[in-house]
């Protein structure tokens, strides 16, 4: 789809994936609807091309996430990860990928086990996976911890014994244990204070710039998503609503929606605050088990038309590296 | 205390210290925070996680579990009275009537087992003594004026049925619902999703305008605050670092601290930086107090004097105050 015009080699392709969840009632669990958590999305990511994926909570972005790492069997799809298609993998050949794609959490108080010290939260993945001895793995487990900037020494503590942004570091230092080549960093900010965020961000860029990974990174928080990300995609109720270059799509936003978003952004900046539109929208994100016919946005969209209702925008190009699903864009 | 003096300001805090004491030592959480607000003004109150704002707002009203919170000194004159020394019964009435509460996550403050409905009459029905039948018809009118549609059926409905974001309206409601002439906002925004915070602020402002009540709005988002409040102070360490005007804080910031918060925010517009600018180092853990700028160590521009003495808030320019030894325009140090 996206590979046309795209001439660098991907890393990893994303083809009308769907996943499903059945909503079930009473005793025998009758099936009386389903849950689109991820509608028909398609994407690419290339090498070091950092895919940056916003949207709403309960819009479906981890579900994605988790989606595309198969901890979710997809509905429907393909995830063409360096040409192989896992979709088409039994259990035991995923496996054997795992170490490739590695996740970065939300919550480093959840998870990390707090009855492990941290050398063996680090060391476990390189134990489940790499065939080492003791000796090399607690190197390698003092090495990654060098290299996300924390004491080697500190092998022997435990999880509560850090600060927040330190726990994020180790949740990232075992993410690198298996020398991965893909990252999915899912909200791995949302929880810590402002000074300490923008170190962790640091240290994302200056890990990919050393190790040379590609990152897809899920946030709420638009201001950090344009800055680590080359490519921004804006998710609403299970569907892709504007993918596109950071630049081009922060500075001129197509989809209603989008828009709102970037509007809604609190800016810390009396001056440009008070230039900029203002759009405020109306009601909450509709239930993904009620979704609207349509156009899942058109409850809130302040330009809805009657087209809206009857049918569903597709994710098409508007220019070359632009796509927008909706019907008021010409 | 004469009366005139004070009939502009709802509240006047002075010198207020708290401190925890912890089986690993006394926690110095609020040290000597002086602030007052004025009638009509929106004060807002930025730190990050630990600084110390929500135990200096839930001091004020003795919210705190005592122990091991001991409020070691200071006052705050609410309506003529001192809420630091009022007993049990006093502060039941200032709560909730005099001062309005509220707090971050929605669903953690409402009751899951009691109706909307039950749960703003409540209030109404304690402090204004209102019958049953009036104190719907007026919870009503609340769930109205918050923005939320169809509130007859509301009432009858429980937490859960509810969105965050109506959640949140549901608690500003019932903070509203004594006509207080205070209302004390701790992260009201920060569970909330940013086209609902949106909402929730335009919400606030309109109400504003309509009820004119003081608020004071805590929150750790220099974004959210500076399309809202009238005055800010920034807080670190539980210090009030610096407090001036709105606008005089994001165009020109006097302390470290808040030069270097404002500069770690990516922009959503303007050009992107290679590097984002990081504070090193960690918060301070406020276990002892120390002789020392508790800045100094993450400082970029400390020097001998800030590990030694630790500056107190003072008026630096016009409305302008800041607790820190180095001019940062001049690059010369402040005079003692």
């Amino acid at each position: 789809m996206l590979t046309q015009n795209n001439v660098e080699k991907s890393l990893l392709q994303v083809q009308n994936l769907k996943q499903y969840f059945p909503l079930t009632k009473g005793l025998f669990r009758r099936q009386i609807g389903t849950i689109k958590a991820v509608d028909d999305v398609s994407f690419d990511i290339s090498f070091k091309g950092n895919l940056g994926l916003v949207g709403e909570s309960g819009c479906g972005k981890t579900t994605l996430a988790r989606t595309i790492l198969n901890l979710n069997r997809p509905t429907e799809g393909r995830i063409v990860f360096k040409n192989t298609d896992l979709t088409e993998l039994n259990s035991t050949q995923l496996r054997l990928l795992r170490p490739k794609m590695q996740m970065i959490f939300q919550d480093s108080q959840d998870s990390l086990n707090p009855r492990m010290t941290v050398g063996s939260i680090i060391a476990e993945p390189i134990k489940e996976h790499i065939n080492v001895g003791a000796v090399e793995r607690n190197l390698r487990v003092e090495q990654l911890l060098e290299a996300v900037g924390l004491n080697p020494r500190y092998t022997n503590r435990y999880p509560h014994e850090f600060s927040g942004g330190q726990r994020q570091r180790i949740g990232i230092a075992r993410a690198l244990s298996l020398n991965p080549e893909f990252i999915i960093c899912d909200e791995p900010i949302a929880a810590l204070d402002v000074s300490i965020q923008a170190q962790v961000v640091n240290l994302l860029e200056d890990l990919q710039e050393k190790l040379g990974l590609t990152y897809m990174f899920i946030s709420h928080d638009l201001g950090m998503i344009r800055h680590i990300s080359k490519i921004v995609a804006v998710m609403y109720l299970g569907k892709l609503v504007e993918l596109g270059p950071a630049q081009e799509l922060y500075s001129q936003a197509q989809h209603p929606y989008t828009k709102a978003l970037l509007s809604a952004v609190p800016v810390p900046n009396r001056n440009i605050s008070s230039a900029r539109e203002r759009i405020i929208l109306t009601g909450d994100v509709p239930s993904p088990s009620k979704p609207p016919t349509g156009c899942g946005f058109r409850t809130r969209c302040p330009h809805a038309k009657k087209e809206c209702a009857t049918s569903m925008p597709q994710l098409r190009p508007i220019s070359a590296n632009q796509w927008v699903a909706c019907h008021l864009v010409a | 205390m004469s009366k005139n003096l004070t009939s502009n300001f709802v509240l006047q805090v002075n010198n207020l210290v708290t401190r925890f004491k912890t089986s690993e030592g006394t926690i110095h959480a609020v040290n000597g925070v002086s602030f007052d607000i004025r009638e009509g003004e929106l004060l807002g109150v930025v730190g990050e996680s630990g600084c110390g704002k929500t135990v200096t707002m839930m001091t004020l009203v003795k919210l705190l579990p005592m122990p091991p919170a001991e409020i070691i000194n200071g006052s705050a004159i609410f309506d003529g009275n001192d809420l630091i020394k009022a007993n049990a019964n006093h502060l039941q009435k200032i709560r909730g009537s005099g001062i309005g509460f509220i707090f971050q996550d929605p669903m953690t403050s409402l009751n899951p087992v009691m109706t909307i409905g039950y749960q703003l009459t409540e209030a109404l029905r304690k402090h204004k003594q209102l019958s049953k039948s009036i104190a719907v018809k007026r919870a009503t009118e609340l769930l109205d004026l918050v923005g939320i549609p169809t509130p007859n059926k509301k009432m009858k409905d429980y937490p859960h049925q509810l969105s965050g974001g109506m959640r949140q309206r549901v608690m500003i409601a019932i903070a509203l619902s004594c006509d207080p002439k205070l209302l004390i906002a701790d992260e009201p925004t920060t569970a909330l999703d940013v086209t609902i915070q949106a909402q929730i602020l335009d919400l606030i402002q309109n109400l504003r305008k309509d009820l004119g009540m003081a608020i004071i709005w805590v929150t750790h988002d220099l974004g959210v605050v500076s399309n809202l409040a009238d005055r800010v102070m920034v807080m670190y360490s539980g210090y009030i670092v610096e407090r001036t005007d709105v606008a005089k804080l994001y165009s020109n910031p006097k302390h470290p601290y808040t030069k270097a918060l404002l500069e770690t925010l990516p922009n959503i517009e303007g050009k992107r930086p290679q590097r984002l600018k990081s504070i090193e180092g960690q918060p301070p853990v406020l276990l002892h107090k120390e002789n020392s700028c508790p800045f100094a160590s993450r400082c970029e521009y400390a020097f001998d004097r800030c590990r030694i003495s630790n500056p107190s808030l003072k008026t630096v320019s016009d409305g302008h105050e800041v607790a820190c030894w180095w001019n940062i325009e001049k690059s010369i140090p402040r005079d003692g």
